[in-house]
């Protein structure tokens, strides 16, 4: 009886360096935005939250007329980069997804998956190379600069479409082969049994795959920094240069002093906010997807 | 003959009547723009990939790998960018696998979801979502500054650390769990102990998805920019110690490209360095999960 008893109690000491292992990487969110919250806080409540919004204009260093933080121009410039790059990968990313299930031959259908996995591998800044050196000259022979807002959607498109189309893929693949049989057996066109069958059930693996990629593209920051020409300004059109709330911090952080940085620090705390709500509906939609199946 | 054939029957046999030419329509449309999608996608990325080849190619050479830098990159190789990369790494993966590994086990013990284990798996998740530049902030407001180990191997290391914890605590999980219950039963039977069981079973059996592991979170590690740019810095010299600064390849591809004029040939060829080192892992990775964990891992 003791002897057990020794054996539980060695047991449970045996676990307690594998609970601290998962407690501390449990904790590593929390102190990513403890310090966040931290290094931000001169700028929250000197500047003031309102302010980071409502400025006109960012220029943290002018010492004459007074500093501004407004990055209203660098938030919509992410959304308009990230919402763009999503909206071009999401119906594209399908397409392919669609491609290597079901109207691939045969021989193709394999070797072009594992083509599209290598590229899901490719990191973003030799995406960022690749635009900077071959795109941008590219768009700037018709519409100067070149480093612009499109050259920024379609980068960041082409980023996230490889890794789109394998979620999509695993979303269709689940979709049970007895549902697809009965709409052959009902004599359903292909598009038919895609539009009627295939997609409302793959609905919540695609949502959940968007959702998440759309996620990434906000927090997106080598391959938007070096094809969009950084300039912060709301674009008048798509050949406009803009600057994103990530590229600005890699490009401010190696100089940026007291308020200026805190206020960096302040464009990450909006940057992972928004991320994590994302995560969080991404889990919804996958959490209802569990559900509806039993 | 054939006007003796009832004409109802001509009818009946009369296909276009039967078919719903809407259908067949939309039928065309859908495959026309899947095959589209299909063949632009392929083009577009093979004409990425061999427009750096032909930009990189040409500076490619053994020399390449074991010359250092010259002239802020535009000559000479990335013979101390390289060593800066595997030093980089290895801290990052010495402070990474213990910890995650560790993790691991315990979620995959943990049978009943416990609040504990739920919260943690939650917090993983937002971890895993979080930008590479907010990882850049953090490390250097709490490695560089706060912890005053400055702009260093260690910092840059440290904050991959952190990056990487998600993905290998997420597949090294799955390992474990792909580890037959009835191994656990048979080893209770025999009276073995847990920490025994683990050691000489548990792991060894699951040593393959653990692999897999291990290199995807080495590739993530490598394809990292963002969060190193602020926490391992530019220092593009031979690094003496982990507290030097040093240069990953990654960040010397964005310097090159970016802040160098002329060092487009060279970014290009550091690019496709980078590329095979990347892909020689991926085919790894593909060959370890194909034989261990079956094909259930998703890549993000």
């Amino acid at each position: 009886m003791k002897q057990r008893q020794a054996s539980r109690w060695k047991s449970q000491l045996g676990k307690l360096p594998l609970q601290i292992s998962a407690l501390l990487s449990g904790l590593i969110v929390i102190l990513i935005l403890g310090f966040l919250i931290q290094q931000a806080w001169p700028a929250l409540s000197e500047v003031g939250v309102l302010r980071l919004f409502s400025d006109g204009t960012w220029n943290p260093t002018e010492q004459v007329g007074g500093a501004s933080f407004g990055m209203t121009a660098m938030l919509l410039g992410t959304v308009f980069v990230a919402g763009g790059a999503i909206l071009l990968a999401a119906p594209v990313g399908l397409a392919i997804g669609l491609f290597m299930r079901f109207y691939a031959p045969r021989w193709l259908a394999s070797p072009y998956r594992h083509v599209i996995q290598l590229l899901a591998g490719i990191p973003s800044v030799v995406f960022g190379l690749w635009g900077a050196v071959v795109l941008v000259p590219l768009i700037g022979r018709y519409q100067p600069p070149g480093a612009s807002l499109l050259a920024g959607i379609l980068i960041l498109g082409m980023m996230i479409l490889p890794t789109v189309a394998l979620l999509a893929e695993t979303a269709i693949a689940s979709v049970p082969a007895e549902y697809i049989r009965a709409s052959v057996a009902l004599g359903m066109t292909r598009t038919h049994i895609i539009g009627k069958v295939l997609l409302p059930n793959a609905m919540p693996g695609l949502m959940t795959a968007v959702v998440l990629q759309t996620g990434r593209a906000i927090g997106e920051t080598m391959a938007v920094l070096m094809v969009c020409g950084n300039v912060v300004q709301f674009p008048g059109s798509v050949f406009d240069p803009v600057r994103t709330l990530t590229a600005n911090i890699a490009l401010q952080m190696g100089f940026a002093l007291d308020l200026h940085r805190a206020a960096l620090f302040g464009s990450g705390l909006i940057l992972m906010s928004l991320v994590v709500v994302l995560v969080w509906i991404g889990h919804h939609i996958q959490a209802a997807q569990e559900g509806s199946h039993g | 003959m054939a006007e003796n054939v009832p004409s109802i029957l001509d009818q009946g046999l009369n296909l276009d009547a039967l078919v719903d030419q809407r259908g067949l329509f939309w039928d065309r449309l859908v495959r026309v723009f899947v095959y589209a999608a299909a063949g632009v996608v392929a083009f577009v990325f093979l004409a990425m990939v061999w427009q750096l080849v032909r930009l990189g190619a040409g500076q490619l050479s053994w020399s390449f790998l074991t010359e250092l830098p010259q002239n802020a990159g535009r000559e000479g190789g990335i013979f101390s960018i390289l060593i800066s990369t595997l030093m980089i790494l290895g801290v990052c993966l010495a402070a990474s696998v213990p910890l995650g590994l560790a993790s691991a086990v315990l979620l995959a013990q943990t049978q009943r979801q416990t609040l504990f284990a739920i919260l943690v798996r939650r917090s993983l998740d937002v971890l895993a979502g979080v930008p590479s530049i907010v990882f850049g902030l953090f490390g250097n407001a709490f490695f560089c500054v706060y912890l005053k180990m400055g702009f260093s191997i260690l910092s840059g290391g440290l904050t991959l650390a952190c990056m990487a914890l998600p993905i290998l605590i997420r597949t090294m999980e799955m390992a474990i769990r792909s580890v037959p219950q009835e191994v656990h039963h048979a080893s209770a039977a025999l009276g073995m102990g847990p920490i025994r069981t683990w050691v000489t079973l548990i792991l060894p059996a699951a040593s393959g998805g653990l692999a897999a592991g291990l290199v995807l979170g080495i590739g993530r590690a490598l394809a990292e920019t963002a969060a190193l740019i602020f926490t391992s810095g530019y220092v593009d010299r031979m690094p003496e110690s982990v507290h030097d600064s040093g240069r990953a390849l990654s960040v010397h591809i964005y310097d090159l490209a970016m802040n160098v004029p002329g060092g487009e040939a060279n970014a290009c060829a550091t690019a496709l360095v980078l590329l095979i080192i990347l892909w020689l892992l991926n085919s790894l990775t593909h060959r370890l999960i194909g034989r261990w964990l079956g094909r259930r891992l998703i890549y993000t």
